[in-house]
């Protein structure tokens, strides 16, 4: 050895003492550490003795639950179809993408992101949502997978470096893409843990699907299913290896609406780009045969996940397309109010149809000077001129004559001032304003003057589309109205309230109506050649003239147009209330009413023509696996080709 | 070819039988919790391993003990610089720089032999000491011996092996004639240093920790390992549930089967009965350990079988101890019975130099 080498070996001792004899200097010490041995294995033992022996059927039950999963079967809701069974509201099978962060190599999320066709930074931001979570457990990447990410998924399922990945069935609710009928059928959400706390909501669970507006939640009883259990054991992926008993689903039921589709996508059309609401009823039984409101909305994006920014859109229109305006618009009815305050006059005794009041384009009462509507007055006027004419000084004086008590229980009467309990969720009752309720209201006496504002359908009185549909529909009937109602019903052809009203005193208002359409009224672009039509116009002011004359911008405060009209006159079959705001006069609303109305008569000719063509058409025209909103869309109406593109553009 | 005037039939047979005895019930585990997996063949290829092992054993044990405690120093060097060129070198794995890669696709775990040489070190050292106890001096110079590929191991940083190569040193010193004053405050030290040494932990170390105090606090995340284990362990009862129909195992709820956590898939599958046999081979195996060390021939060899047995002790402590949830988590694998090569093959070496300082006792 060189002495280098001996220096080294010298830190590590010197290597000719290491045949040292003499191991047996440890004796007692060998004892200690065999000892200890025992010590372990007997620890060890012990502790597998407590769990395998002692404990062993506690931790028997868990493994158990372990890997016995029940997995909910979803039930799909039920369809919602119209009149002639066309549907409108349906389901599409959807897919969703679960993965694991387990084994995921993150080298391959580029083509991951690219296979599930998402971008790859918001991919790895969702992954990164999730970091506090366990890595096993598996998260939504991408809901409503198309089929060829499908395939994706199938194919690298398994596949070295990628994650586990497991599609999940959904049925998704299909609305039409327009927003046809949208405020009727509404849409579906996860109910929220705040409606979890509710007694209405009592019976649903965490995650469960349910109606949240619309015909959706008024019958989400009927439309939900009750979901199906599957007991599957599973492994810690949630793979799932054999199915150990299911309990199937019961599907929702098929919801058939009141609503004719025809009708609807007229009125859908004709309300393109405007604002405001359509409503049309069978005044003999109540079913409503279209309700639009505009502006609209695409159900689809609200149902299920909601995007941040499709929310935001909705929730941001100054116009709240959310609101149903058929049955949440409150606003004043102005002249389409007439028919009522003329009939309570009648009724009460206080005119007959000769009665004649001199309008000179204005008059005073109480002490304040009111305008008619024409400058300069339209003469010596009867309860049909005044009609036709909308003349506002007839009704000045009439109204005046009755009082604002008499006028406010016609109106009652006649179902404004309620809610009509259509079957919808959140309708409004408007507002029939009275001595007593100005009272409660405002604590204040009722002053005489107001009530000329009333008599023209002014001041305080608001109403709906459809109340005003429903209330003069049950007066061109003879005073009986039926429960409106969207969902066939039982009992329809009893009237809620029935009106013990001279005939003679109804044909003479239904008079003064078909004058407005016919005699060269304010209703004229309602007529129909060929069939009798009656209607009325309103124009209601927002605010008071004296107060537009300070507002700059006076396209905001534009006068709401309002208008209906029924055919047959003496036997009405269909009542179309128009609403339009900001459309500035009722009588250019009156090409709307026309437009339903001739696809109602229409329709029906066609019928009478050939019985059959309702079905055939049905069927050839909803092909269930094709269904769009086009489809949906494309039936007989006229234009119809035009109909979904139209409605789609719409602002 | 056996030196000198040793045969085949002295070697440790017991010992050999009780090593294969465990090999053998672990491979069997390892093919059951593969099976079905991306990781099936992992069986076979522990299959290679043990035979190579007990190639290294017989290659090992022909080599005089004292003929490889001449060449420490050489060993030493040549471990300290591997150690550092793993640690500058070596591409990260797990975060952690303690392999290197070999042909064929196999890792190299320098981390795993420098135990072997730390051993080697140690024997020698304190076979040279030839008074009765240990000095303060011994003390310092042993423990910046072995301090330096030490603190290099936990650098990697490869926490597990650190510690496993603690009780080698520790009952080497023990019973080299470590004085009972020293020993005291040694353990008075460790037990200042150990809260301090928390706030050098890495976080997922410490969550570890934590859970081994309450598992429950966290089940889905760092506690579900030891929940799923406990599970495994327990609803495994008396006689188990049979080879490779432990749902614990099969469905994968219980995290590396085939490695750190095959006790626990052994005990769910063969009961408290399998779990006894197989603690009753480790028992013959530490007791055949011992017994070669108190007949070796010189303090060399006593220092040699009893560090193994102390490696062998202390893993089966920690890992079996984590099964049943008296351990925190720690990347200790159980020796002989988990799957991997370089664990596998240092055991046999170990086992090598206790076989030739069985057959030296012989040669003199």
């Amino acid at each position: 050895m060189d002495p280098i080498e001996r220096k080294i070996g010298a830190m590590f001792g010197s290597g000719d003492l290491m045949r040292t004899e003499g191991a047996r200097t440890s004796g007692p010490r060998m004892l200690i550490v065999q000892g200890i041995v025992f010590a372990v294995l007997l620890f060890l033992l012990q502790g597998f003795w407590q769990l395998q022996v002692i404990e062993e059927d506690v931790y028997a039950a868990r493994a158990a639950e372990n890997h016995i999963k029940s997995l909910p079967i979803l039930a799909p809701r039920g369809n919602i179809l119209d009149r002639d069974n066309r549907i409108i509201v349906d389901n599409r099978s959807s897919f969703n993408v679960l993965l694991s962060r387990e084994g995921l190599n993150e080298s391959i999320l580029p083509t991951l992101a690219d296979g599930l066709g998402v971008d790859t930074q918001e991919l790895l931001a969702r992954m990164n949502r999730f970091r506090s979570r366990a890595r096993y457990e598996p998260i939504i990447v991408k809901e409503g997978i198309d089929s060829g990410e499908v395939a994706f998924v199938e194919a690298h399922r398994g596949m070295a470096g990628y994650p586990d990945m497991e599609l999940i069935r959904e049925q998704r609710r299909l609305y039409p893409s327009n927003g046809i009928a949208a405020h009727l059928v509404g849409y579906v959400g996860e109910v929220s843990e705040r409606e979890l706390d509710t007694l209405e909501y009592a019976r649903y669970k965490e995650g469960d699907v349910i109606g949240k507006f619309g015909v959706e939640r008024s019958h989400n009883n009927v439309l939900m299913g009750e979901d199906g259990q599957r007991r599957v054991v599973v492994d810690n992926r949630g793979n799932q290896r054999y199915n150990i008993g299911q309990k199937p689903a019961r599907p929702g039921e098929n919801l058939n609406l009141t609503i004719d589709l025809d009708l609807q996508v007229v009125a859908e059309l004709a309300m393109n780009g405007k604002r405001g609401s359509v409503v049309a009823l069978d005044p003999r039984n109540g079913e409503v045969l279209a309700m639009v409101s505009r502006p609209t909305f695409d159900a689809n994006k609200l149902s299920g996940r909601i995007r941040a920014e499709d929310w935001r859109n909705i929730i941001g229109d100054p116009f709240n397309p959310l609101m149903n305006r058929a049955i949440q618009a409150q606003l004043a009815p102005g002249s389409t109010f007439k028919p009522i305050v003329a009939m309570a006059a009648l009724e009460e005794g206080l005119i007959d149809e000769n009665f004649r009041v001199n309008c000179s384009g204005g008059a005073t009462f109480h002490g304040r000077y009111f305008k008619c509507h024409k400058r300069g007055g339209h003469g010596s006027v009867s309860l049909r001129n005044a009609m036709a004419q909308s003349c506002d000084v007839y009704f000045y004086a009439i109204g005046n004559m009755l009082g604002i008590d008499k006028i406010a229980e016609y109106a009652r009467m006649a179902g404004f001032g309620a809610k009509t309990n259509v079957d919808l969720p959140h309708e409004a009752a408007g507002t029939v304003p009275d001595t007593q309720w100005k009272m409660r209201t405002f604590r204040q006496k009722w002053y005489a003057g107001e009530t000329i504002s009333v008599s023209i359908g002014q001041g305080a009185l608001t109403v709906t589309p459809l109340q005003l549909a429903h209330a003069i529909g049950g007066l061109a009937v003879g005073g009986k109205w039926y429960q409106p109602h969207v969902i066939e019903m039982d009992m329809k052809d009893i009237p809620v309230r029935e009106a013990k009203w001279d005939p003679e005193h109804v044909k003479q208002v239904v008079g003064g109506t078909y004058a407005v359409v016919n005699e060269g009224g304010t209703g004229a672009r309602a007529r129909i050649p060929g069939i009798p039509v009656c209607g009325k116009t309103g124009t209601s002011q927002l605010i008071s003239n004296d107060a537009l004359a300070k507002i700059a911008n006076k396209d905001d405060y534009k006068d709401n147009g309002w208008n209906f009209g029924f055919a047959p006159c003496d036997n009405p079959e269909i009542i179309v209330a128009v609403l339009w705001e900001a459309g500035e006069h009722g009588s250019l609303a009156g090409p709307i009413v026309r437009d339903v109305l001739k696809a109602y008569f229409d329709k029906k000719a066609r019928v009478k023509q050939s019985p059959s063509l309702q079905i055939a058409t049905h069927e050839a025209v909803v092909p269930p696996q094709q269904h769009t909103a086009t489809a949906v869309a494309a039936p007989r109406a006229p234009n119809a080709g035009a109909v979904s593109e139209g409605i789609e553009a719409a602002p | 070819m056996i030196a000198g005037n040793t045969s085949l039939r002295d070697l440790d047979w017991i010992l050999i039988l009780a090593v294969l005895g465990i090999c053998c019930l672990g491979i069997l585990q390892i093919f059951s919790a593969t099976s079905g997996t991306s990781l099936s063949d992992s069986w076979w290829k522990q299959i290679l391993f043990l035979v190579v092992g007990m190639g290294l054993m017989m290659l090992v044990c022909s080599i005089d003990y004292h003929v490889l405690l001449e060449q420490v120093p050489v060993f030493y060097i040549v471990t300290v610089v591997g150690l550092v060129g793993v640690l500058l070198f070596a591409p990260p794995i797990n975060g952690s720089r303690s392999w290197i890669p070999m042909p064929g696709g196999f890792n190299l775990q320098v981390s795993e032999f420098s135990k072997v040489v730390i051993l080697l070190v140690v024997s020698r050292y304190l076979a040279e000491v030839r008074t009765e106890q240990l000095t303060v001096s011994d003390l310092v110079r042993l423990g910046a011996l072995v301090g330096v590929p030490w603190l290099l191991v936990l650098l990697e940083p490869d926490l597990g092996t650190a510690l496993t190569i603690l009780p080698m040193v520790a009952v080497g010193t023990f019973l080299g004639g470590l004085r009972w004053q020293h020993l005291v405050v040694i353990v008075l030290v460790i037990a200042l240093v150990l809260p301090i040494s928390w706030f050098f932990l890495k976080d997922y170390q410490k969550a570890r920790i934590m859970t081994f105090t309450d598992p429950g606090a966290d089940p889905l995340g760092s506690g579900y390992q030891v929940i799923q284990s406990l599970i495994a362990v327990g609803s495994g009862g008396m006689w188990g549930k049979g080879i490779a129909q432990g749902s614990q195992t099969q469905f994968r709820f219980l995290p590396e089967t085939h490695t750190d956590f095959i006790m626990s898939t052994f005990a769910e599958e063969h009961g408290f009965v399998g779990v006894v046999v197989v603690l009753g081979l480790y028992f013959v195996l530490l007791m055949q350990l011992i017994q070669n060390a108190q007949m070796a021939p010189d303090r060399a060899g006593l220092f040699l079988c009893m560090g193994v047995a102390a490696l062998v002790l202390f893993h089966l402590l920690v890992n079996v101890g984590m099964v049943i949830g008296r351990m925190p988590v720690t990347g200790i694998p159980l020796p002989l019975m988990s799957y991997g090569g370089s664990s596998l093959l240092t055991m046999f070496l170990l086992l090598g130099l206790v076989q030739s300082v069985r057959l030296r006792r012989l040669v003199r």
